[in-house]
């Protein structure tokens, strides 16, 4: 219980965390156990399942490829930071409410992060390129297919704003 | 949001609504068993055997007891010695199975120690300085050898490696084959491979001394949990409390961690501390236990020159791993569709279940039906080649037609109801039939490998295990029933209790829904919460595509009662018979007599506060209890093996167009439309959601997803790298058309569909990758076909031929 501890600083859901951390405590474990932060997932802790994406600095990343000190510094956001400060759904959020995009919830947070960042810099994605951008997140239980649904409605909701 | 128009006439059921649970988990608000954080809560970490088959001579615990944070180390000799085994579902005694090897193991990754730590990763580090000494013994990989006398055992003290074998014979199976025109033989496999959830087993548990209470909090579906985990314990069942109010990361079947749970239960209660135990994805993969069927068919066929079958002959050679459990019953459920959605009226099925040493088998999405359609749909390919037949017009030819049903299948079960050409019909209008046989010539024109595959199949449902009996002959159970509460508060709110957990299948969404249409309030206003095991009624969790029927059954059951109990109130303070009251909206008045009427904040008040106005003879309060056995249930099979299975049957047919890349055999997915006929649908987002997860998971079971084994019993195969699950740049665009042939057996005519799209695609993705390597004379019968194996068979086939 003698394991060297690190001061990291880092700016979560909008707010300075700072704490000490082991080197080889993962980000995840830091978010979920520490900062009960549990909407972020664990599937696979080898970095192919994307459950525990979370955004570093607005780019998508797997928590449980990375180690707490590593995030010294940075800004992430996690799905409890997608939603608007008054409690309300993002439109990304409801979405998937409306089209019904998830099932059991698991892969969720990594399956809304995913298409936020999509959302962020590619305001009208096609097809392929939703496919493309959550291809790096496994879902068992809905075949994809609502969750495409649901981030081109999202998309078609966030156009309609703007107008 | 405004509702659609609801095709079925009902106010609720059918129309788009949002789930009641979907908020939750966009907004990272669920509540998953890694979520459950017990104050003083201590980790578990394995040790796992290396080897496939060893004798344990010494465990050396020592330097792991001494290492930092670590409170214990557990091992077989005192864990198998203080707890009984783990109940199995066929009659094998011997077969013993508890969380912790005793002296042998019998797979690589069986579990040998457990180590409980302040942290996981301080269980972890501990758990790297235990030194097991083994010996290994002889193994046996291939199940055809492990079914030989002289094959090394698994079991030795049960004398053999077969766990179940029976040859069943329905109808005049020899005579048919005698007279029949035309037969044909295949064999095909379908490969070890499951469900495997995004979110691994998890169990936390807590024993409060004070109380002699166990608690426990588990991603767990499954039947009876409680009493098997009372059993091992040695506890009295209401010692067991399990909360249900725990999110399953999805199971499809597999979440049964009773060996996890017994292992944490007991460690709990030995420490008297709170302990959880999560699997990293290696431990869930290869000592979770969590396997799917790994079967071998032997299918003839008899037939005449016009396409009509007259029987089958079905030979399974089930590989269910090294230990029993209820695996040995996959082979059973698909006595209830034997002869799948075709008037065969003579069938012979001959299921063996044999033990060999791997990791042992789980019940997997479907419990064994998607490896037998996949066999019965291949036969059907076969028997169409053989006559130089139209696929669609031998299975047309063969397909029972709706005036049939009822129908009573050789082996003892009654379809229901359905309209299979009406569905066949409707999907091959929406893929444009003659459009992709046009592009399937033109890719072939063009040196392409394309193929087109049907499958049309059957999804027995409503959960009735009657198979039990049937591979038991100790066990006569012949209940599954399930149930549901309801409540009115003072408030004039509604709570429907529901007595299982969920895993995304939306049995909130059900229970509200199903609650609100019977009393005709809005489902949005209606709680629906999971109770504990104690405070639950019988509940036989959501297995076999049963809960639409048996829990939607039991909650409109209980609140039809409600309404009445409403109306009996209202009859007796408006003076009138009850025949006389209208209900609407919740609340009544009489017919005819617009103004006198009492309003459902009247009537609740009544029921909770002003027993002077109850009629004579009714509880104050307000709640009813309906407990709902499974239609058709209640029986015992026949000596000679005809038993009444599931009440209801759903109908899919799918319809793929595939092409093969020629040089590197990759494979694509390009049209694929699924028909669908599972009754009524209480909510069409949630049916069609479980339907396409379904096909995109047959998808994986057809081409990608395998469990595969070395000769000296390694999992080759632990981790996502190499245990391929289909992402969304594999699972194409699929469209599903729907069909409603209403159940006359259930409450509102639905049927099942929680193993939807699992059960047809493997069949018809197979006969699609079929029927594009037919022009190079080539087959491929073994699932799954991956890459490498398309590749071998395109090249053996050279390139040139057509």
């Amino acid at each position: 219980m003698n394991e060297k501890l690190y001061p990291v600083t880092v700016e979560v859901n909008g707010k300075p965390r700072s704490t000490q951390v082991p080197a080889r405590l993962s980000l995840v474990d830091w978010l979920r156990e520490e900062l009960r932060l549990t909407g972020t997932h664990v599937g696979c802790e080898h970095g192919i399942c994307g459950a525990c994406s979370i955004m570093l600095d607005g780019e998508p990343v797997r928590s449980c490829l990375m180690f707490a000190v590593q995030a010294d510094g940075h800004k992430i956001t996690t799905v409890e930071g997608l939603g608007g400060t008054d409690g309300k759904l993002s439109v990304l959020q409801d979405s998937f409410c409306e089209a019904h995009g998830l099932q059991c919830g698991y892969c969720t947070p990594g399956m809304l992060i995913a298409s936020q960042a999509l959302l962020n810099t590619t305001p009208d994605p096609s097809e392929a390129q939703i496919r493309d951008a959550i291809g790096g997140n496994l879902c068992r239980c809905t075949g994809y297919r609502q969750i495409v649904d649901a981030v081109k409605l999202a998309a078609t909701r966030l156009a309609a704003q703007k107008k | 949001m405004a509702e659609n128009k609801n095709p079925y006439g009902f106010r609720y059921i059918g129309a788009k609504r949002r789930t009641k649970e979907d908020p939750r988990f966009v907004t990272g608000c669920g509540r998953f068993v890694a979520d459950i954080a017990l104050p003083g809560m201590k980790h578990v970490a394995i040790v796992a055997s290396p080897h496939a088959s060893a004798r344990i001579v010494s465990i050396d615990t020592k330097a792991a007891l001494a290492a930092p944070g670590v409170h214990y180390v557990l091992t077989g000799e005192e864990f198998c010695r203080d707890t009984d085994a783990l109940a199995i579902g066929v009659d094998t005694p011997k077969v013993t199975r508890y969380a912790l090897a005793n002296g042998v193991v019998r797979y690589a990754g069986e579990w040998v120690a457990a180590v409980v730590a302040d942290t996981r990763a301080l269980a972890e580090d501990a758990a790297e300085l235990i030194e097991v000494e083994y010996e290994t013994t002889q193994h046996v990989v291939d199940p055809e050898i492990a079914v030989k006398p002289d094959s090394p055992q698994v079991h030795p003290a049960h004398g053999t490696n077969v766990l179940f074998h029976r040859r069943f014979v329905w109808g005049a199976v020899d005579e048919a084959f005698e007279k029949a025109q035309n037969k044909v033989k295949l064999r095909v496999r379908w490969g070890r491979s499951s469900t495997v959830p995004i979110e691994t087993f998890g169990v936390a548990a807590q024993w409060d001394a004070g109380r002699e209470l166990l608690d426990v909090w588990a991603s767990i579906q499954m039947p009876k949990f409680p009493d098997q985990l009372a059993r091992a314990m040695r506890l009295p069942g209401n010692a067991v409390r399990v909360h249900y109010d725990v999110d399953v990361g999805g199971s499809y079947g597999v979440k049964r961690g009773i060996k996890h749970t017994v292992l944490v239960s007991y460690l709990a209660k030995k420490l008297g501390m709170p302990v959880r135990f999560l699997e990293d994805r290696l431990e869930n993969m290869r000592g979770g236990d969590m396997h799917g069927p790994d079967r071998l068919f032997d299918m003839q066929a008899a037939f005449d020159n016009d396409g009509t079958i007259r029987a089958l002959k079905i030979r399974a050679l089930d590989d269910v791993g090294a230990y029993a459990g209820r695996s040995p019953l996959q082979l059973g459920k698909p006595v209830s569709a034997i002869c799948g959605p075709y008037r065969i009226k003579a069938v012979e099925y001959e299921p063996t279940s044999v033990m060999t040493n791997k990791t042992p088998q789980e019940a997997v999405r479907g419990f064994g039906q998607a490896p037998t359609n996949f066999a019965l749909e291949r036969t059907i390919d076969h028997i169409a080649r053989h006559l130089g037949m139209d696929r669609i017009e031998l299975r047309k030819k063969n397909l029972l037609q709706k005036e049939e049903f009822p129908y009573l299948i050789p082996s003892g079960s009654t379809y229901d109801s359905g309209d299979y050409h009406a569905v066949l019909d409707k999907a091959l209008a929406a893929i444009d039939y003659p459009s992709i046989v046009a592009m399937r010539d033109a890719a072939r024109k063009a040196g392409k490998l394309a193929g087109i595959g049907i499958s049309t199949c059957l999804e027995p449902s409503g959960g009735n295990s009657a198979f039990e009996p049937l591979f038991n002959p100790k066990n006569d159970t012949t209940t599954w029933m399930d149930s549901c509460l309801v409540r009115v508060d003072l408030s004039g709110a509604i709570t429907g209790i529901m007595g299982t957990s969920s895993a995304g299948q939306g049995h909130e969404t059900l229970v509200s829904t199903v609650v609100g249409e019977v009393l005709e309030r809005d489902p949005a206003t209606v709680r629906v919460i999971r109770a504990d095991s104690l405070n639950a009624l019988p509940s036989n969790s959501p297995v076999g595509s049963r809960m639409a029927i048996m829990l939607g059954g039991a909650a409109a059951g209980a609140a039809r009662i409600i309404k009445e109990t409403l109306i009996e109130i209202a009859a007796h303070n408006l003076g009138c018979t009850i025949e006389t009251i209208e209900y609407k909206d919740g609340n009544v008045a009489v017919r005819g007599h617009p103004e006198k009427k009492m309003l459902w904040d009247d009537l609740i008040a009544i029921a909770h506060r002003k027993y002077h106005k109850m009629p004579p003879g009714l509880e104050p309060g307000l709640q009813a209890k309906f407990v709902w056995e499974v239609p058709t249930g209640g029986t015992l099979p026949t000596a000679d093996g005809v038993a009444q299975i599931y009440p209801c049957y759903s109908f899919e047919t799918h319809i793929v167009y595939a092409e093969i890349d020629r040089e590197t055999a990759k494979p694509e997915l390009k049209r694929y439309v699924c028909g669908h006929d599972c009754g009524v649908m209480i909510n069409p987002d949630i049916v069609h959601g479980m339907t396409y997860g379904g096909i995109a998971h047959g998808i994986g079971a057809a081409l990608y997803e395998k469990f595969s084994y070395t000769e000296d019993g390694q999992l080759e195969s632990g981790t996502f790298m190499d245990y391929l699950m289909p992402s969304a740049m594999e699972v194409p665009m699929v469209d599903i058309v729907d069909h409603c042939t209403p159940s006359p057996l259930t409450t509102f005519g639905q049927k099942g569909s929680g193993e939807a799209g699992y059960l047809g695609a493997p069949a018809a993705i197979a006969n699609a990758i079929n029927d594009a390597l037919a022009p190079l004379n080539a087959s491929i019968e073994t699932l799954p076909m991956s890459q490498n194996d398309l590749w071998r068979v395109i090249s053996a086939a050279g390139t040139g031929s057509r």
